[in-house]
C-alpha cells in the first residue's frame, strides 16, 4: 500500500524513528529523513537503507518544531506519479513558485486536481505545457490550447466535473464525507456511471469525494504559526484544498509574525498546514 | 440610434433587472448586460470566482492581478462588495440565493432546455460553472443571437449535449423575446422592426404566438 509513496519521518536519524523509517523502507516506501545528528553518520544510514531496500532516501535538516521549507525541499518532497490539488482560478491565486519549482525538478505523471488549467506559460498551463500532467481533473480548460491538444492526442486525460460539484467533492474529502448528493448533472452526460438517488421527490447525482496526496496552496498573507488570510478572488478553491490533501504546503505572498492576522479575520488555521515555504 | 444585435440582447435583458438582485453574468453577450443596467437600479453581480459587488473593469493602469472577473478580466469591486471560497460561490448559485443568471446559449428546445457548453467532437472546453448556474439559478435568462450563420438554435429538440435538466426562463435574442412555461415556448415580443412572420421563419421551435405581440421597448 505504501510501495511509491514517500513518507517524511521527523527525528528519523536515530532511535526509534530511525526503526520506523527503516520498516517504511521495507514496504518500499520512499523516505525524507530529518533530524539532527553527525552529517556522515546520517549519509551512512541514507545510503544504507537505499541500498538494502531498493528505495530512494533524501535527508533535510529542517526544524520541523516550525513547519518552515525551503521552496526546494518542499517540492522533493512530492513524488513524480503524485496526486495535486492546486488552487487557482485563470491563475490567480495560483503557488506559482511551487510550480515553477516543480517544472524545474520535473516531477512528472502529475494527476492535477484544480478548476482550470489557466493559460499556457501560466499557473497551472506551466505544467501541461512542460508535459508533467498526466491527468488533470478540472471544470474548465477552454481557454488552454495545449490541454485541448494534449487530451485530443492522449497525451493526458482529462475528466471534466461541474465546478460546483467539483468544489464539493474537494470539500467532502477534507471535511470527512463520502460524498454528495447534488441535483446539478441530473439528466446530462455527467449522469453517466453515476448512482441517481431521490430525496424527497427530487433528483440528486451521488458525486463521490475527492483527496489528494498534496496541496500546495496560495495565500496572501501566513504568519510564522501557517494561519492563513487571502486576497480578493485569489482565495477560490485554496482554503477547502487546504482540508482535503494529505499534506498542505502553503507559498504565501507575505509571511508576517503571529498576531497580525486577527483571528477573526484568518480564514484557514494554522493545524491545517504541514509546511510553510520560506522566501528567498 | 440603430442598435446593434448584441447591444439589442443586452439592453433588452438589463430590463429584467430589480434593484437588490443577485446576478451572474456569462462570458460574451451576458457581460455586456451591466453597460445597461436602467438608471436608479441597483444590482449586486456575482463573479462566481468569488466575488459578490464585481464592478467595471479599472482605469488604465489600476488592474490588479487578484481582482478579475470569471472569465480572467480584470474588474472593480464596489463599495459593499464581499469576497468567498468556491465552496459558498456556488453555495449561492445552487442554494437558491442567486436570483438571475445571464447565459450564452448554443441551441434552446421548445420546452426550454438549453445546450451551451460542448459540441462532440468539435469544441469540449468543460462546463465550468455553466451546469450549476442552469440547475440552481432562481431564474434562467439566455442571450444569444437568433441564428448561428443561417443555422436555427431554437430548436424542436437540441441536437447537443443540454446543460440541465431544468428548462431556462426566458431567451432572448435580437429578434424575439420568448418565454417558456408548462414546457412551451411562447413569443412575447420581436426584436426591433422584426414582424412575427420573420421570427417564425427563424425559428425551428414550435412558438405559441399569443393575438398581439409587441416590439421590444428599448
Amino acid at each position: 500500500m505504501l510501495k511509491g509513496k514517500a513518507a517524511v519521518v521527523t527525528g528519523s536519524t536515530s532511535g526509534i524513528e530511525l526503526g520506523i523509517a527503516r520498516a517504511l523502507a521495507k514496504v518500499r516506501c520512499n523516505i525524507m529523513f530529518n533530524g539532527f545528528g553527525e552529517a556522515s553518520a546520517i549519509e551512512r544510514e541514507r545510503g544504507e537503507i537505499a541500498t538494502e531496500f531498493g528505495v530512494k532516501v533524501a535527508f533535510n535538516d529542517a526544524d520541523l518544531s516550525k513547519p518552515t521549507v525551503s521552496l526546494k525541499d518542499a517540492v522533493a518532497m512530492i513524488p513524480e506519479g503524485a496526486t495535486l490539488m492546486i488552487g487557482g482560478f485563470m491563475g490567480v491565486g495560483s503557488p506559482e513558485r511551487v510550480i515553477d519549482e516543480l517544472v524545474r525538478q520535473g516531477k512528472r505523471n502529475l494527476t492535477v486536481i484544480a478548476n482550470d488549467d489557466a493559460i499556457p506559460g501560466r499557473g497551472i498551463g506551466k505544467l501541461v505545457d512542460a508535459g508533467l500532467v498526466s491527468k488533470t481533473i478540472a471544470s474548465h480548460i477552454g481557454l488552454n490550447r495545449e490541454t485541448q491538444r494534449k487530451m485530443i492526442s492522449k497525451k493526458m486525460e482529462v475528466d471534466l466535473v461541474p465546478q460546483g460539484t467539483l468544489i464539493e467533492r474537494i470539500r467532502a474529502g477534507g471535511y470527512g464525507l463520502g460524498g454528495v448528493r447534488t441535483p446539478t448533472g441530473v439528466d446530462t452526460v455527467v449522469e453517466e456511471g453515476k448512482q441517481r438517488i431521490e430525496v424527497n421527490g427530487k433528483s440528486y447525482l451521488l458525486e463521490t469525494a475527492l483527496r489528494a496526496d498534496f496541496a500546495p496552496i496560495h495565500s496572501f498573507l501566513a504568519d510564522y504559526l501557517g494561519n492563513l488570510a487571502y486576497a480578493l478572488i485569489a482565495r477560490n478553491f485554496n482554503p477547502v484544498m487546504a482540508m482535503a490533501a494529505d499534506t498542505t504546503i502553503v507559498a504565501a505572498d507575505n509571511i508576517v509574525p503571529v498576531g497580525v492576522i486577527a483571528p477573526d479575520h484568518v480564514v484557514t488555521p494554522a493545524p491545517l498546514i504541514d509546511y510553510l515555504v520560506t522566501n528567498g | 440610434m440603430i442598435m446593434d444585435a448584441q447591444s439589442i440582447i443586452a439592453k433588452r435583458i438589463a430590463s429584467e433587472l430589480r434593484t437588490g438582485m443577485l446576478v451572474n453574468l456569462g462570458i460574451g453577450i451576458p457581460t455586456l448586460v451591466a453597460n445597461f443596467v436602467p438608471e436608479g437600479i441597483r444590482v449586486f453581480f456575482q463573479s462566481e470566482n468569488g466575488l459578490i459587488g464585481t464592478g467595471a473593469p479599472p482605469e488604465e493602469g489600476m488592474a490588479h492581478h487578484t481582482l478579475t472577473d470569471a472569465g480572467g478580466r480584470p474588474v472593480t469591486a464596489l463599495p459593499g462588495a464581499s469576497t468567498f471560497d468556491s465552496a459558498m460561490s456556488f453555495g449561492l448559485i445552487r442554494g437558491g440565493h442567486l436570483d438571475l443568471t445571464v447565459l450564452g446559449g448554443l441551441q434552446v428546445d421548445q420546452t426550454g432546455q438549453l445546450a451551451n457548453w460542448m459540441i462532440p467532437g468539435k469544441m469540449v472546453p468543460g462546463m465550468g460553472g455553466a451546469m450549476d448556474l442552469v440547475t440552481g439559478a432562481k431564474r434562467v435568462i439566455v442571450a444569444m443571437q437568433h441564428t448561428a450563420k443561417g443555422a436555427r438554435k431554437i430548436m424542436r429538440k437540441c441536437s447537443l449535449p443540454v446543460t440541465s435538466l431544468r428548462p431556462v426562463d426566458l431567451v432572448v435574442t435580437e429578434l424575439a423575446v420568448i418565454a417558456f412555461r408548462d414546457g412551451r415556448a411562447t413569443l412575447l415580443e420581436t426584436g426591433p422592426g422584426i414582424s412575427v412572420a420573420q421570427v417564425v421563419a427563424a425559428t425551428e421551435a414550435e412558438l405559441v404566438i399569443p393575438k398581439t405581440v409587441p416590439e421590444m421597448a428599448l
